[in-house]
């Protein structure tokens, strides 16, 4: 069981996940801290601890939508957030899979601040209100990438791969 | 049943004769461009090499370009030492093409990669950049990537995991009125599409008001394709094309265009008629939420802003600098221009542009992204308003949540600032 923490509409971009005037910051464990930096409130909350690991973010369609700032997945990563959202934007949602920050593409659903969320596999359902809402989901290519642990593992097994396909020819 | 531009070219660079939209592939990338955020790719790439035994090195440092020019010359210690961490990198790996903070070769990456005959049609292009789209003006599939892919990408030289987009016609007739133009045409198709109506597809451009259009105005189409979702945007090259490469970016070796073929499979059809449109602003908060100028005329405005890699090309001065020519900016509104790189800083110099904007109250700032992501040169106040030709208007985009942003053409930008309250160039405008 989880809990939603926040929620925004639709088109939320990479400027108001992480503003660019933080965009020198690059280090994951430093990005953590302008999280949504321009809403203070949430932004305090999420500096506080005050949200647990695991905690849902709902939002509704094109999250993420903007700049290819890799900031805005790691930021949100970095707290142990899940985005809940209706669709996501093309190199948010990749970065995401990239980085290992939890994405789920949920069309329909129908869910406010402070409702439990129970996620299961290819559905969530609203505690509060006991609706069911299935869960897209992800392409087999981008699972791919999730099941390895992310992009930069990923990517080593293949480097790797290469480099003991070399060795024999 | 044929193939689009796109299809094309992922074929080609998978070793495959024909792929279909959903098909997934690994292309081979022919030029991976990074920014200043080259220092994070650099972070990941090192990452992915440990623990392997194997030196970290780039699968093909004659493949990498990197430009410095969202924060020239640095506006922090930070900035600084992220950019002398990757001229390190690059002096390491044997990166050769690493355009610094210099007034000879410097600008901003999406118009250096043109400028300088980087990018050619049928290419795979992946940058750390969303606007890297803008290269599909050149008939390349181009597309922007985050950081570890890039890293990924600078690894094994594969885009991994690609699934094959499906693309979108976006079909252009007519001729444009005066002061109407290509930025206009594509803030107008984001709003008639929405900013997610090309969401994980194409847009391929095709028309008679396509055909006639330079290549500095197809740069400002493929640019700004990313505003309505796409993964790219793109014109197939043609004699135009050709003729730039050429003429402007100095390209001896013979180029073959990727055209589409005729019975290529479309997602979706979008008519544009292009002497219909009028000056269109993009208003704030979303670059979807368009109109025409006659809606929002009058609103008044502190800051306008003319550059950016969608609007600071010559062309775009030289529009400017003919309507602001013996001209002064309005009180209470500031004027500042950037020049998209050093060749048209100079260039523009040379025109007389330079002086002429300068005349009028201009701040021409040097060739770089300058205010338009918000870290520096020109943050907005409180409660100001800005209207700018650059390519965003999402809150907090010029460096303050309490500020809004209104897109526009150059036309537009130059009428509006004599007046100093948003202004249909048509009537603002000088006739010439």
């Amino acid at each position: 069981m989880t809990r939603v923490v926040y929620k925004v509409g639709d088109d939320v971009s990479t400027d108001t996940i992480y503003p660019g005037r933080f965009m020198a910051t690059v280090l994951p464990s430093e990005t953590v801290q302008y999280a949504f930096a321009d809403d203070r409130d949430f932004n305090a909350r999420l500096q506080k601890k005050e949200i647990a690991p695991g905690s849902v973010i709902v939002a509704g369609s094109n999250f993420g939508c903007g700049s290819s700032r890799e900031q805005a997945a790691s930021c949100l990563a970095g707290h142990g957030l899940v985005i809940l959202a209706k669709s996501f934007a093309r190199i948010f949602l990749q970065n995401s899979v990239n980085l290992g920050l939890r994405t789920l593409a949920v069309p329909d659903l129908e869910a406010e601040p402070g409702d439990e969320l129970e996620i299961l596999s290819g559905r969530v359902i609203n505690r509060r209100t006991g609706k069911e809402f299935p869960v897209l989901p992800l392409p087999p290519a981008r699972q791919a990438i999730v099941d390895a642990g992310g992009l930069i593992a990923y990517t080593r097994r293949r480097l790797l791969e290469k480099a003991g396909n070399n060795q024999k020819n | 049943m044929g193939m689009t531009v796109a299809e094309k070219i992922l074929a080609r660079a998978s070793g495959k004769t024909v792929v279909n939209p959903g098909d997934v592939v690994e292309p081979q990338v022919d030029l991976a461009m990074s920014h200043e955020n080259a220092a994070l790719v650099i972070n990941q790439f090192h990452d992915i090499f440990k623990g392997t035994g194997l030196e970290p090195r780039v699968w093909d440092p004659d493949r990498i370009v990197i430009i410095f020019d969202h924060r020239v010359p640095a506006e922090s210690s930070k900035t600084a030492t992220n950019q002398k961490k990757i001229r390190e990198f690059c002096a390491g790996q044997g990166i050769w093409r690493l355009h610094d903070i210099r007034g000879d070769e410097g600008g901003i990456c999406h118009q250096i990669l043109p400028e300088y005959g980087y990018v050619r049609p049928g290419q795979v292009v992946t940058g750390t950049d969303s606007h890297t789209t803008s290269h599909g003006a050149l008939g390349a599939l181009a597309m922007g990537i985050g950081a570890t892919e890039m890293a990924s990408v600078w690894t094994l030289g594969v885009l991994l995991n690609v699934e094959v987009p499906a693309t979108i016609k976006v079909a252009a007739t007519g001729r444009f009125q005066k002061f109407v133009g290509p930025k206009d045409l594509i803030l107008h198709l984001i709003g008639k599409i929405t900013a997610q109506g090309a969401l994980f597809k194409v847009l391929e451009f095709h028309g008679p008001c396509i055909e006639n259009m330079d290549v500095s105005g197809r740069l400002v189409l493929a640019n700004m394709s990313v505003e309505a979702g796409a993964t790219a945007g793109i014109v197939a090259a043609d004699g135009r094309t050709l003729d730039y490469l050429r003429k402007e970016a100095g390209v001896r070796e013979t180029v073959v265009p990727v055209r589409p073929d005729p019975d290529a499979e479309y997602a979706q059809v979008v008519e544009i008629h292009a002497g219909d449109l009028e000056p269109q602003i993009a208003c704030p908060h979303t670059v979807d939420n368009v109109v025409g100028v006659s809606q929002v005329e009058k609103t008044r405005i502190q800051q306008v802003v003319i550059g950016s890699c969608t609007n600071g090309r010559l062309d775009d001065l030289a529009v400017a600098a003919d309507i602001l020519k013996g001209r002064k900016v309005a009180k209470g509104t500031r004027l500042i221009v950037f020049p998209a790189s050093s060749r048209i800083y100079r260039r523009a110099m040379e025109k007389g542009y330079l002086r002429d904007l300068m005349e009028s109250g201009a701040v021409i700032m040097n060739p770089g992204c300058g205010c338009c992501l918000g870290v520096h040169q020109g943050a907005l106040g409180d409660g100001e308003t800005a209207l700018a030709t650059t390519n965003r208007n999402f809150k907090g985009r010029m460096g303050n949540p309490n500020s809004s942003v209104y897109l526009c053409s150059p036309a537009t930008a130059a009428a509006s600032a004599v007046t100093g309250v948003i202004t249909d160039p048509r009537q603002g405008g000088k006739s010439r």
